[in-house]
């Protein structure tokens, strides 16, 4: 075991799926010679060969169809898309065609597909670049969306994914890949999908978050714990489809729930966990739902960013207005 | 060989304002870097390399009434379209005052509403679509204004860049659409973005003309944009130009090209700079003495310490307009009242 960063982790995950799977290939734009922009990618080229991992032409509804191509054949492909604002382009083979493939079809055909894209803010990329639009795929059933929270997360969910034989989009939190480091087994493991996970045990309030917001709510549950305020901080890990089983448990165990999401409070995931829990275990809550979100603009410029995300202190304002309701 | 700078037609007063102008971007872009490397800015794209053959390009429009959407590597372009240093430092600087975006916006997106020059998205060739709009709507008012779009080989792949050749042909559209091909897209090198012998090919798929130029002549690419805005402006249709040029520098400020570009390579490429051969050509064609060089590069040092005070000094945009701007604001008879 060592220390490594989630980016680290993730290319040890890429590099051992392709050895446990002969059928997994790896490409996408700039990831050969170069590694990838983030270099998720560094050294799988030289290690693997230019067969198993290599740079396609700047072309995302290309690099979306020849997925789905190769994955009617039996391969397993890994594609990079270089940034997930950049998902407009390949959005109808996402949502129009591997996310129902298998519906469509009647299960003859499968897509295991597990496209990888980093996203997310406060590392000041502008625009496209930061966007948070998990929410949109999410509408899509037949597509699992996975969001790591840390490096031990990310290998795991990210073997798993890949394993898995229905499309995943993984999503890689910008801010996450190298902010710190974490044991990380060298060999390789799965970690389950569709299950959340318990990150911090409480017994006054439920946080139910993902990506980047773990660890924001994390901090801001230490600094309750402080004010004998005792948070459970749930990481959905797979955000869609949602664990409503982990979510539900500890809402009834807890009577309170705050939903935090870096994106936009309009549409979105945590919109989605606020209306299951709504229908399904009013009569558990002894407060009203409490939503912390960035406001409903687009991504902002670099200057506003810091109070555009949500953080820490936005947490727990909002757990304390929960708590003393 | 290079074509004499004088043999592009252009007199020799123009062609002084034209290199003075390419030498400050050159010397702008210098102090971009250095602003980014010290941390004053957080982002930059070079355009070294591409200069000579923007500023070509761009002398054969008529500013004054055509339309540019550029990409983010047009900084000379951009400039020579209008944009001053200020201009560019402001937006580089992420000041309310940049006229790109009002500081909300990646600063390479280079766009002003005064000078017609539409800012890009940050996905590459969607500007390409949005051309044959604003081309479209010459054709419906009958102006015979000109519409410039350019991107990168690289960018070629995308979709959109089909599309909207499509109907550029089909509509017969006073566009000119230009590749500035510096033969890498960020590491990828152009053998694995395409297999085209000469990206001007693909004009004749879509029943525009085509046409190859090396963007390290100024006199040839002036000429070929010069005829090409011709035809355009008389109704004869677009034009696709691939104009070949080199990438000097790493791809953005974000980017390290010795992992993908050999030493050789790199060394190779120096000794190709255009700005060289083009200081050499003044010089010989007795365009500027060096005496006049030596002047002009120091009144150009001035002239960007006093725009980089300047936009340093303007202010960032309010953090409190946040949330501004997201819809139009709600006025009687602007439908959202019914
Ligand atoms: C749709 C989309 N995909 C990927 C990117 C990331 N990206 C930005 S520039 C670039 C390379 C572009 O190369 P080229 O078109 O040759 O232009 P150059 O940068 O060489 O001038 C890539 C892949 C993007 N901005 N938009
Ligand atoms: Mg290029």
């Amino acid at each position: 075991m060592a220390k490594k960063t989630m980016i680290q982790a993730i290319t040890d995950a890429l590099g051992q799926a392709i050895e446990q799977d002969d059928k997994v290939l790896i490409f996408g734009e700039d990831v050969g010679k170069n590694g990838g922009v983030f270099r998720a990618t560094e050294g799988l080229q030289a290690k693997y060969g230019e067969d198993k991992v290599f740079d396609t032409p700047l072309a995302e509804s290309g690099i979306g169809g020849l997925s789905i191509g190769l994955a009617l054949e039996g391969y397993r492909p890994v594609p990079e898309i270089q940034f997930f604002g950049f998902v407009f382009e390949t959005m109808d083979s996402i949502g129009g065609q591997m996310s129902r493939m298998r519906y469509k079809m009647d299960g003859t055909r499968q897509m295991p597909i597990t496209i990888r894209a980093p996203f997310g803010g406060g590392v000041h990329t502008p625009e496209m670049h930061s966007d948070n639009f998990e929410g949109l795929i999410a509408q899509f059933p037949g597509i699992r969306v996975v969001v790591p929270s840390n490096p031990y997360d990310a290998k795991g969910l990210l073997l798993a994914s890949i394993k898995s034989n229905d499309p995943v989009l993984f999503l890689e939190h910008m801010k996450l890949y190298r902010s710190f480091r974490e044991e990380v087994p060298d060999e390789a493991y799965d970690l389950p999908l569709d299950k959340a996970n318990v990150s911090r045990e409480g017994k006054d309030i439920t946080i139910v978050t993902y990506g980047a917001m773990v660890r924001e709510s994390l901090k801001a549950a230490d600094d309750l714990a402080k004010e004998n305020i005792d948070a459970e901080v749930i990481d959905l890990r797979t955000i869609s489809p949602l664990d409503l089983d982990t979510i539900l448990t500890s809402v009834k165990k807890t009577g309170r729930l705050v939903v935090v999401q870096e994106a936009q409070r309009q549409g979105g995931v945590g919109n989605n966990v606020v209306s299951e829990v709504s229908q399904r275990a009013i009569l558990s809550l002894e407060a009203p739902i409490g939503f912390v979100a960035a406001p409903d603009t687009p991504f902002p410029f670099g200057q506003a960013e810091n109070d555009w995300l949500p953080n820490a202190s936005d947490i727990e304002a909002e757990v304390k207005e929960i708590m003393s309701y | 060989m290079t074509a004499q700078l004088l043999d592009s037609g252009l007199s020799k007063t123009t062609l002084q304002t034209i290199y003075k102008q390419i030498l400050s971007a050159r010397r702008l872009d210098e102090r971009l870097i250095q602003l980014q490397r010290t941390g004053k800015t957080s982002f930059n794209v070079s355009g070294q390399g591409q200069e000579i053959g923007q500023a070509a390009m761009v002398a054969a429009f008529d500013i004054k009434k055509d339309y540019f959407l550029p990409y983010y590597r047009d900084m000379t372009a951009f400039m020579l379209w209008g944009a001053t240093m200020k201009d560019i430092l402001l937006d580089s600087f992420g000041r309310a005052e940049g006229p790109s975006s009002h500081g909300r916006q990646m600063p390479n997106h280079y766009g002003a509403k005064h000078l017609n020059v539409v800012s890009q998205a940050s996905t590459v060739a969607s500007q390409f679509p949005l051309a044959t709009g604003v081309a479209y709507s010459a054709r419906l008012e009958h102006s015979d204004r000109v519409t410039l779009v350019t991107t990168g080989e690289g960018s070629t792949a995308e979709g959109e860049f089909h599309e909207a050749l499509n109907f550029a042909g089909v509509a017969k559209l006073p566009a000119i659409f230009v590749i500035e091909n510096n033969h890498y897209a960020i590491s990828t090198p152009s053998d694995e973005e395409y297999a085209a012998k000469s990206l001007a090919d693909r004009g004749a798929a879509y029943g525009i003309k085509g046409v190859d130029v090396d963007g390290l002549d100024f006199t040839a690419t002036y000429l070929a944009f010069k005829d090409a805005v011709a035809r355009a402006r008389t109704g004869a249709g677009a034009t696709l130009i691939n104009m070949n040029v080199i990438r000097l520098l790493d791809h953005t400020s974000d980017d390290n090209q010795r992992i993908y570009r050999s030493k050789a390579e790199l060394a190779a490429l120096k000794a190709k700079d255009p700005l060289k051969t083009m200081t050499q050509q003044v010089l010989t064609e007795d365009i500027y003495t060096q005496a006049e060089l030596d002047d002009l590069e120091a009144a150009i040092k001035k002239q960007i310490n006093v725009a980089t005070d300047q936009a340093e000094a303007a202010p960032l945009p309010d953090v409190a307009s946040l949330t501004e701007q997201v819809y139009a604001p709600k006025e009687k008879g602007n439908g959202i009242y019914g």
